[in-house]
């Protein structure tokens, strides 16, 4: 009887009730128990999305090993890094003249050859072969194919022409060819990621 | 809700009596697309394209359980299986013809029934909702259709994977890991190919749910018709059985005609025969397309050529394919026009078919190489699209005198048969 009694009183006086300021417990319960479960379904749909990232297997394969002893100048070959193209190729002298010739200033994304290659390696241009406008691999790394009127790569997709140092200069790409980390492990070995 | 003269459902038989005080399931459905919904006595052939798009949504369904049963979701062997499906699966040639095939009819029935709801403007109060519904199973459709497509894991599958996910790229700083997380790894692989099984069968069922909403919003004022004059009275309608039921089978009969002749004779017709070359992520095909039915978004996508301030133009061209369908959901508001029917507007009707043209146009630039004068032609459709949907159709709106009115469905039936005599046809008629 007393509780009964006591909820009424409270449930009447809007502004009184439990204290000056007009809040009733009732409204603190609510909106603690509304608020936990609210961090509780939060907590839960982090691991549901979560699940959808890079899996520890995938993650694992992220690492891969170059040996550049064959490739001779003006060669490039195709391997995989993560499961996407890479392009290694050595730059021949005239090659290396052509892309140090070009006016930073007028490229898309202005970048020199000595920042996209290790110091004193600069004839090892190692790039993504991921075109940066939509993700088609250019061509240009195997023999014969077409390099594009800059004679660096041609990305037959929607027509971007990269240079020598594989910095867009033509067509829809807003970015140069990545560059991915790697490290140079002997004199004729990289180790990519 | 139906009109007030709706035929009522009353069970005869006592356990269909018995049935209706239980559950009022049979009596829903006499209500949705039965005798008990009253729908305007004038209806045309356009009309038939709802029905038609559920009717190819159940053939996907079907179709497409079954080549779930045959179909395994993992790169080393999904190609092969879907060619074991092909080849040794009893009736599985049948089974995947009609699922391919079926898709380009689903795409087919809708795109005409968007035309139907664009021309006689059916997505104006109070049918916004049923517009708007509309237009998100588009979009899923387009969602579930692209995630199909990479299942059989050949090289359109895969590059089409990678040229869509990478329009997430695009979006600044977020991006790169969006892209990533959408395909569970750096390029798409078995993680993407998995996801891209599960929702690509958990999708259909979301579209069966939202066509239910779809059709619940539509028998709130009850179906448009040719003249976009509302119905006044029960002289305006015919009860949906018999008779559209009997008008929508004929259209059913055309559909499944045309859809077995090119399902028999012409299998491949719409699809890329580089489909048929197993995923290489070392080799990019020379000209990468989507299927028919994305190709003006397509040509939306790739018409930004040019950086725009310091937006790049790869995230303008993304921006203003995803902005070419979103602008959809604005329309019951852009167009203010108390006229509905493009039949009573002589102005807007014009410019309809310039719109029209315009889509085909970019459709055909689409599925043509990125080169000139594609991308030219595609830069003038584009903003063309855009323009008429922004400018165009507002000002069309304020300013174009449409033609009289008929004052009601039944007057204009009577005077297309000439049997008016110049009598007004009354409220208490027949």
């Amino acid at each position: 009887m007393a509780i009964v009694e006591h909820m009424e009183s409270e449930g009447a006086t809007v502004s009184g009730g439990s204290g000056s300021d007009g809040v009733r417990r009732r409204d603190f319960i609510n909106i603690a128990a509304v608020s936990f479960a609210g961090v509780g379904a939060v907590a839960v749909v982090v691991p549901l999305i979560d699940q959808m990232n890079p899996s520890a297997d995938v993650l694992a394969l992220a690492s891969t090993e170059v040996d550049l002893s064959s490739i001779q100048p003006g060669q490039a070959i195709k391997t995989t890094f993560r499961s996407q193209p890479l392009f290694v190729r050595h730059l021949t002298d005239k090659e290396i003249a052509e892309a140090d010739k070009v006016d930073i200033a007028s490229l898309r994304d202005p970048q020199t050859l000595e920042q996209r290659t290790v110091d004193g390696k600069k004839q090892w241009l190692i790039t993504m072969g991921v075109c940066t406008h939509l993700g088609c691999v250019p061509l240009g790394a195997g023999e014969g194919e077409n390099r594009g009127e800059f004679g660096g790569y041609f990305c037959p997709c929607h027509g971007s022409s990269y240079d020598t140092a594989a910095r867009i200069r033509k067509g829809p790409a807003p970015k140069n060819l990545e560059v991915p980390k790697y490290s140079f492990t002997s004199d004729t070995a990289i180790l990519v990621g | 809700m139906s009109f007030p003269w709706a035929e009522q459902y009353t069970p005869k038989h006592p356990v269909m009596q018995w049935v209706d005080e239980k559950l009022p399931l049979p009596r829903l459905v006499y209500n949705a697309v039965g005798a008990g919904y009253p729908v305007p006595r004038n209806l045309n052939y356009f009309w038939n394209f709802g029905v038609l798009a559920g009717l190819a949504l159940m053939i996907q369904i079907v179709t497409g359980i079954i080549m779930a049963m045959h179909y395994g979701a993992n790169t080393a062997v999904a190609f092969a299986t879907v060619e074991q499906t092909m080849r040794d699966v009893n009736a599985g040639w049948l089974m995947r013809y009609a699922h391919a095939t079926g898709a380009s009819f689903f795409f087919i029935v809708v795109y005409l029934h968007i035309f139907r709801g664009l021309y006689f403007g059916s997505y104006k109060a109070p049918r916004e909702m049923v517009w708007l519904l509309g237009l998100v199973i588009f979009l899923l459709m387009m969602a579930t259709a692209f995630m199909g497509y990479v299942l059989p894991w050949g090289q359109m599958s895969y590059w089409g994977a990678k040229v869509i996910t990478g329009l997430f790229g695009a979006i600044p700083v977020v991006g790169e890991p969006i892209q990533t997380w959408l395909l569970g790894g750096f390029a798409p692989g078995n993680a993407s190919l998995n996801r891209f099984f599960s929702l690509h069968f958990l999708l259909p069922f979301v579209i069966a749910a939202v066509v239910i909403l779809h059709i619940w919003a539509l028998h709130i004022p009850g179906s448009s018709n040719p003249t976009g004059v509302e119905v006044k009275g029960p002289q305006d309608t015919v009860p949906f059985h018999p008779y559209y039921t009997a008008k929508d089978g004929f259209g059913a009969g055309v559909f499944l005609i045309l859809f077995a002749i090119l399902l028999f004779y012409a299998p491949n017709y719409l699809g890329h025969p580089d489909n048929y070359i197993e995923a290489n992520p070392l080799s990019t095909p020379a000209h990468i397309v989507p299927e028919w039915y994305f190709w003006p978004f397509y040509a939306i996508l790739r018409a930004f050529t040019v950086d725009f301030f310091f937006v790049p133009a790869k995230l303008l061209g993304v921006l203003a394919m995803f902005a070419s369908i979103l602008l959809l959901f604005f329309l019951p508001w852009l167009d203010t026009s108390a006229v509905r029917s493009g039949s009573y507007r002589p102005t807007f009707r014009k410019f309809f078919w310039i719109l029209i043209i315009d889509v085909l146009i970019l459709g055909y630039c689409g599925g043509a190489p990125a080169a000139e004068p594609y991308v030219m032609i595609s830069q003038v459709a584009a903003a063309y699209y855009f323009a008429h949907f922004l400018i165009i159709l507002p000002l069309i709106s304020r300013f174009e005198k449409p033609l009289p009115l008929p004052n009601s469905i039944t007057e204009a039936v009577l005077a297309k048969y000439g049997k008016t005599d110049g009598e007004p046809v009354a409220v208490p008629a027949e």
